[in-house]
């Protein structure tokens, strides 16, 4: 499936010169440690006594009466150190980092949950840490910008184009072209030039790894359907991955519709993109005819991004993988859905996993199981959709 | 029309960078020829691009101007059809990878040759990459540009022995932009190139004054300037001409 960075033919690694050489080096890097059992135990110590995986399967037992239909188990990613799927990419790539002998990382973030998890390894390794955000995620996510200058984070704003992810990430690529000996990018997504999809992959795939080994143990059987929400797909693709040769598994990606796919506010990359090439990746990307970025737009501002990673576009070509789009009302109805019948508050990203669970469950037998990955606590959420609800509330 | 390699045949050449349609596609042809009559050997157009990831501030904010007047490559296209009947330089394109895929490869590298583009540097095709560019621009007689940057190390030998029209050497780290320090062992790289290589090699990134023009040119056989140029098109608009034209004259005279 993965030669070269590719997955069919998505993937590749089109960025400038100036950063082959970096992204060569990692590469070698990640082959000399992947399967080093050294570098693996020093990850799982750090998965297991930092982060507090593994993560627990919980069978949701109000969601599945009142849903009436399939089992749902969620998957509970919110509950690792600093809330989201996030640490289990960093903990991996800042371990290798360290390996490779960098003492300064790089990241973008759009939510502002991958800088945190960034900011916090690199407060617990001692390594120097600058993270760029767009300047309208700086104020969507207000809190999360102070909590990574806490952690001793430099945070910058981003102002180019339109102020979120996808600009942070353009920005934090132009930072690594300018200091590459000693510094790292740790990339938050199944994005980027090759080899950075498959090492958030492989090192988000504990996900999958533990679902199986847990509902194995609780019901001895796999599950029917997993959800999961994608931004860039780093979770989803976690869920996804031990599953991809376990065809009884229905593998689903839920995008963010924004304010509706057949409206400008979408951030549905599968649903309203086309193949091209950005970020250093080919892949299916908002644009226009021309292919210029299309400025895209959603509630959530880890979903709020005009791509997706090699590995989906290439699982939806071969019609491996489905990928579904869900709306900002549909999105905040599930998070208060979650909220009220299972007393969890899942991140408005995980919000449209849990959205499209709600349609397909009643649908489905009382015997079928649906895992849904929540990626994220809701925390960081709770004054923006109060705001969206009409409240007048400020962090 | 002259070709690249004639370009670089009376002394060193000199290659300025502008943005198509910044701030109007009027003005970057008479730009264009204004250049040409300053001593510019070559010239380079700039295809905007939403997000220009190897782009400092300033030619980022050349793309945001040129598409905020909702420029598209086909108007580029026409433009460059018109200014071709009136400049004998050759002229380049210089955009990123999805402008040209988007467009259709073929289409793209057939166009160019249609209106007498004989260069495409794409900034994020690294060598890795250019069979896809180029097995489509070979074609239709468009050299695909590669470069090489201070961090390529041994990936310069086999870079520039597979380099068409002219060699691209970026002369530091970091994006595109005004440098007051080039730091970089440049005369290095290019001898390093020029093991491998027989066709020109021109610097760029960085350089904005007539001092530099002179080292950097002593070192290579031409220099591109792009961010000094767009500089002086973002503070006088579509007035800028005259004041670019005095820059190249400058600038050309500073590598005769
Ligand atoms: C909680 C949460 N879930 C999901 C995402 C989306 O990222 P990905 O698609 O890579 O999992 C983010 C990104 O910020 C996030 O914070």
């Amino acid at each position: 499936m993965n030669t070269n960075g590719r997955y069919g033919i998505h993937g590749g690694q089109y960025i400038p010169e100036t950063l082959m050489n970096a992204v060569m080096e990692l590469d070698a890097a990640y082959r000399k440690f992947k399967d080093d059992p050294d570098f693996n135990r020093e990850l799982t110590d750090l998965f297991n006594n930092y982060a507090g995986r593994p993560s627990r399967l919980y069978y949701a037992e109000h969601v599945t009466k009142d849903l009436g239909g399939a089992q749902i188990f969620l998957k509970r990613e919110d509950l690792n150190h600093t809330g989201a799927h996030k640490i289990n990419n960093v903990l991996g790539q800042m371990l290798l980092a360290k390996h490779m002998g960098k003492t300064r990382v790089i990241a973008e973030t759009g939510a502002g949950q991958h800088g945190v998890a960034t900011a916090t390894v690199a407060a617990m390794m001692g390594m120097e840490c600058e993270v760029f955000m767009g300047r309208e995620d700086c104020e969507r996510q207000a809190l999360n910008v102070y909590r990574m200058r806490l952690l001793g984070a430099k945070v910058h704003p981003v102002d180019t184009g339109t102020a979120t992810l996808k600009d942070a990430v353009s920005a934090t690529f132009r930072e690594w072209t300018t200091r590459i000996a000693d510094t790292h990018y740790v990339l938050g997504s199944v994005m980027g030039p090759a080899p950075f999809p498959e090492i958030v992959r492989d090192f988000q795939a504990v996900i999958s790894k533990e679902i199986k080994q847990q509902l194995h143990d609780l019901c001895g059987k796999l599950p029917d359907a997993v959800i999961a929400c994608v931004g860039g797909g780093s979770n989803a693709i976690g869920s996804f991955y031990n599953f991809i040769n376990d065809p009884s598994v229905r593998l689903i990606g839920c995008e963010a519709a924004g304010r509706g796919i057949d409206t400008n506010e979408t951030a549905a990359t599968i649903s309203t993109g086309k193949l091209g090439i950005f970020h250093g990746m080919k892949s299916y990307f908002c644009q226009d005819e021309y292919g210029q970025i299309a400025p895209v737009y959603s509630i959530s501002a880890g979903l709020d991004y005009p791509g997706i990673g090699p590995e989906h576009a290439y699982l939806h070509d071969i019609g491996r993988a489905e990928y579904v789009a869900i709306t900002d009302d549909e999105a905040v109805e599930a998070f208060e859905y979650l909220s009220r019948t299972e007393g969890i508050i899942p991140a408005i990203e995980s919000a449209h996993a849990v959205s499209y669970a709600m349609k397909i469950a009643p649908k489905m037998s009382k015997d079928q199981i649906i895992v849904i990955t929540i990626s994220g606590r809701g925390d960081k959420d709770v004054a923006a959709i109060a705001r969206y609800k009409g409240e007048n509330l400020y962090e | 029309m002259n070709s690249i390699r004639e370009a670089f045949q009376n002394g060193k050449a000199f290659i300025p960078f502008i943005t198509c349609g910044d701030p109007t596609l009027e003005t970057t042809k008479k730009l264009a020829i204004a250049m040409e009559e300053a001593g510019a050997d070559i010239i380079e157009l700039g295809i905007p691009f939403s997000d220009p990831t190897a782009e400092g501030p300033v030619i980022q904010d050349a793309n945001i101007r040129a598409l905020s007047n909702h420029i598209t490559t086909d108007d580029i296209f026409a433009m460059v059809a018109d200014l071709r009947k009136e400049v004998k330089v050759p002229l380049v394109f210089m955009t990123y990878a999805n402008v040209v895929f988007s467009y259709g490869t073929e289409k793209f590298a057939s166009e160019c040759k249609r209106i007498g583009i004989c260069g495409l540097i794409l900034a994020d095709v690294p060598f890795e990459e250019k069979k896809e560019f180029s097995s489509v621009c070979d074609k239709y007689g468009v050299d695909l540009i590669s470069m090489i940057a201070p961090t390529s190390n041994d990936r310069i030998a086999v870079i520039a022995r597979e380099a068409k029209g002219f060699l691209y050497c970026v002369s530091s780290l970091g994006v595109t932009g005004i440098r007051t320090d080039i730091t970089t062992d440049v005369g290095a790289m290019i001898s390093n190139a020029k093991k491998n290589t027989d066709i020109p090699c021109a610097i760029g990134f960085g350089i904005s004054t007539p001092e530099q023009a002179t080292e950097m040119a002593s070192k290579s056989d031409g220099i591109i300037v792009g961010s000094a140029i767009v500089k002086i098109c973002a503070k006088y608009g579509e007035n800028c001409v005259p004041y670019v034209a005095e820059f190249v004259k400058t600038m050309k005279k500073a590598i005769s």
